[in-house]
């Protein structure tokens, strides 16, 4: 409206990702008309028909807020990632992809090679006896095609640029957004920049439900198919491996309201930096036994600790990625 | 040599692109469709215990993510030997029933109802669920986002997560169904099943009695003639949650009836250099290129080709659909594109009848919800349909059930070969020598690969407005000579 404040510029971006992020964007409903009303989306291609040239061509800090779901995988994430950064005066990256790397970022337990090899040739349906790959540049009889490179690692957006916030979840709920989104358009003071917005500060167990009691002992640890879960009682308390202790409150324990066990997207607590650590210390203090040996024998009960501990959080934890 | 651009189409796995390749007389000489990625969930779900796999893959895709959790809950009992009790193997099928009526009903409304209801001629800014709503009217508009609601609710109190789906544990689910539970969606489901009656009306009232679009579907450029898969039941009835593969051949003969375990028999997997997705074509036939016809290797899986392969509807109204489809369309095997529209509509109606008839079971609110799980064979393959195609997981493990190799043919994936071939026949039907290509040409192309329903459309599923478009001619020399840009 001509007179009126300047509406906001949003853009939504996706690169290394599923579409979860995408849809919990338009899980706002009849809210949409709201955001509508406060804001103009500049760039979204999954709504709108805004090109990567269109974008090249805006100047320099022109949309005010953009929403960067993904990992970066490819050198088009990658060019994006550079792209918007340069294009917005704040960017968000949204999601466990974009904030941690998610869980295509536990492709960094391998290397390109690895998956090339596997998916193209090894593949138990595959039949490539040319040993064909795709590649980033090929020549047809017609002209030249040409697709993104394939990078080693995956990384998160921080990784690859500098972040303004942070919206956790795997996908981040809905109503988190509303409320950020509506704190930027009431104009309120915005956090120090590198903050998680959109999220509690507490641990997740200090939100869940299930019941829980102070002096957690645990002899044995079980995967979740060896107990009959009684649907109540914490998980840890039960021997099952939950992420509850390591992970940030805000996603409204979803997972465990379907008699699921935590695995982290939202995130380490705040302060903590590598979830593995921290989950370590949590396992460490509830085991009922004193002798080395049989702490030792408790823990080796953790099946796969480290695609569990860092399931979302590969690519920005201290292991970050294998070696070779 | 001239090249047309589209790119982005949007997600599929990402992000697609199309590259249509003119010759000097500004016909089509070849068309491309690329898939620039690639995230390798096969590798990476090695080294993992086999039960987390089931929410692991369902981030492969955030908008269908309940077909990988069902493929992956099946495969993962099948490492384990063992088969759900009743109660869990039915509450499962519930919840899939319900993904489907959310997905077809979305699918129709936002994608393929603008086409139709509006024309594939109408103004772009008019050509979107917006606009149908103005023209069917408003209380029906909102009867469509509320039953699509209805069906997410039914998949939350199953599933947990309300988006990525939590349900299944080695041989059964995590959580049962209360009576009150079970009432409420009974309730839902006698109104799915009305609404997926109102649903065909829609489309006999706006497609069927248009002869200019019944010449579309029928006689436009949109028409392939390959094989077609489908699940089946013992009955040879459509099944979207177990049963056989069956082939049927382009003259709707059964080639092949294999058990999810015989899948490597009957399917493989073409690698070209030029996209990071893979070309799955008929094993026994064997890959013979982008080919049409009997000799071909290539195959759908599509609602249309589900249809096909199959000798009916397990539920009565989708029966007399069913029927009616195809003495409307002149008999087994259809192969007009656009039919697939229809077809999604009769499964529409099945998920609807197969979700009330499935809350009405006296197993569905059992208690015995896990099986009694022993030592672990460690090799399993869980079979579906998606609503996008057959999609299979197939996954090993040592004797304590980690994850050694994984296997997987996704629902769009099947399609990709056919996908790029009707782009092409599209393509090859409307570009002409001497006219001009329009936003509205575009859009002619694009409706042959929306008909799939592909994963790059799913994510537009809610929205108001479709996929965007550039379309950009170039000449021999790599110079524009024409952008069209859809508004």
């Amino acid at each position: 409206m001509e007179g009126s404040k300047p509406k906001l510029k949003l853009a939504v971006y996706w690169a290394s990702a599923c579409g979860g992020c995408s849809v919990s964007v338009l899980d706002v409903h009849e809210k949409l008309f709201d955001v509508i009303a406060n804001a103009d989306f500049v760039f979204w291609p999954l709504a709108l028909d805004i090109k990567y040239k269109d974008v090249e061509e805006m100047p320099d800090n022109y949309i005010d807020v953009t929403l960067f779901n993904g990992a970066v995988r490819n050198s088009e994430n990658e060019h994006m990632a550079n792209l918007l950064r340069k294009k917005s005066k704040i960017l968000v990256a949204y999601g466990s992809c974009s904030h941690l790397g998610g869980i295509p970022g536990l492709a960094n337990f391998s290397t390109k090679e690895d998956i090339f090899r596997r998916v193209y040739e090894e593949s138990e349906s595959t039949i490539n006896t040319e040993k064909i790959r795709p590649l980033s540049e090929y020549k047809v009889k017609e002209g030249l095609l040409e697709i993104p490179v394939f990078y080693n690692d995956v990384r998160s957006l921080s990784q690859t640029v500098e972040v303004d916030y942070f919206i956790p979840g795997c996908p981040p709920q809905t109503e988190r957004l509303l409320e950020v989104f509506g704190a930027i358009v009431s104009g309120a003071e915005l956090p120090p920049k590198g903050s998680v917005i959109g999220a509690g500060t507490r641990s997740q167990c200090d939100e869940c439900i299930r019941k829980k009691t102070e002096n957690k002992q645990i002899k044995k640890f079980y995967r979740p198919w060896e107990i009959s879960d009684d649907g109540e009682t914490c998980f840890m308390e039960q021997g099952v491996i939950c992420m509850g202790p390591a992970t940030r409150e805000g996603c409204g324990y979803r997972c465990i309201k379907g008699n699921a066990p935590c695995r982290g997207c939202y995130g380490p607590t705040p302060g903590v930096t590598d979830p593995g650590t921290k989950m370590m210390s949590a396992i460490a203090s509830i085991i009922d036994e004193k002798e080395p040996e049989e702490i030792n024998r408790v823990i080796d009960d953790i099946v796969d600790p480290a695609g569990l501990f860092y399931r979302f959080s590969l690519p920005v934890s201290l292991i970050r990625r294998k070696l070779s | 040599m001239r090249r047309i651009t589209i790119d982005p189409i949007t997600r599929l796995e990402g992000h697609g692109k199309i590259e249509i390749f003119l010759n000097d007389d500004g016909e089509v000489d070849n068309v491309y469709f690329q898939v620039p990625e690639l995230r390798g969930f096969e590798k990476f779900c090695e080294g993992r215990p086999v039960e987390e796999l089931p929410a692991i893959v369902a981030k492969i895709c955030g908008v269908c993510p309940g077909c990988h959790h069902m493929a992956s809950g099946k495969a993962v009992d099948a490492v384990f030997g063992v088969e759900p009790p009743p109660t869990a193997k039915k509450l499962r099928e519930l919840f899939y029933m319900a993904h489907f009526v959310h997905s077809h009903t979305a699918n129709f409304y936002a994608l393929a109802a603008p086409d139709f209801v509006l024309g594939p001629d109408a103004p772009a800014s008019k050509r979107n669920i917006l606009g149908v709503i103005e023209k069917v009217g408003k209380e029906i508009g909102t009867e469509v986002i509320k039953q699509r609601r209805l069906a997410q609710e039914i998949q939350a109190l199953l599933g947990g997560h309300q988006t990525f789906v939590v349900m299944n544990i080695p041989g059964g689910v995590r959580r049962g169904l209360s009576v009150k539970e079970r009432d409420d969606i009974v309730e839902k489901a006698k109104g799915f099943v009305e609404f997926a009656k109102f649903s065909l009306n829609v489309f006999q009232d706006f497609v069927l009695d248009n002869k200019q679009y019944v010449d579309i579907i029928l006689n436009g450029p949109y028409s392939l003639k390959l094989h077609s898969m489908g699940l089946v039941d013992v009955n040879n009835k459509v099944n979207f949650y177990d049963g056989k593969v069956r082939v049927v051949d382009t003259e709707g003969k059964e080639l092949y009836k294999y058990s999810p375990t015989e899948y490597l028999d009957y399917v493989a997997e073409h690698v070209e250099p030029w996209t990071y997705l893979k070309f799955p074509y008929l094993k026994k036939i064997g890959w013979k290129g982008f080919t049409e016809g009997q000799n071909s290797g290539v195959y759908q899986a599509t609602p249309l080709s589900r249809l096909n392969a199959a000798d009916g509807m397990a539920t009565p109204l989708a029966q007399k659909e069913y029927e009616r489809m195809y003495s409307t369309l002149g008999g087994k095997p259809v192969h007009a594109t656009l039919a697939m529209h229809w077809a999604r509509l009769v499964e529409l109606l099945y998920s609807a009848e197969r979700c009330l008839e499935l809350a009405r079971d006296n197993d569905i609110t059992g208690k015995e919800l896990r099986a009694q799980l022993g030592p672990i064979p460690g090799e399993g393959v869980g079979i579906v349909e998606a609503q996008r195609g057959t999609l299979t997981h197939h996954y090993f493990t040592d004797n304590k059930g980690i994850v050694i190799k994984v296997n997987l043919i996704v629902g769009t994936t099947n399609n990709h070969a056919a996908i790029s071939m009707s782009i092409k026949k599209a393509a090859a039907g409307l570009i002409k020598k001497g006219v001009e290509v329009t936003a509205g040409t575009l859009n002619m192309i694009e409706m042959a690969f929306r008909a799939y329903d592909p994963c790059f459309s799913c994510a537009t599923h809610s929205l108001p407005g479709e996929m965007p478009m550039i379309l950009e001619i170039r000449d021999a020399k790599g110079e524009l000579t024409q952008r069209v840009v859809r508004n």
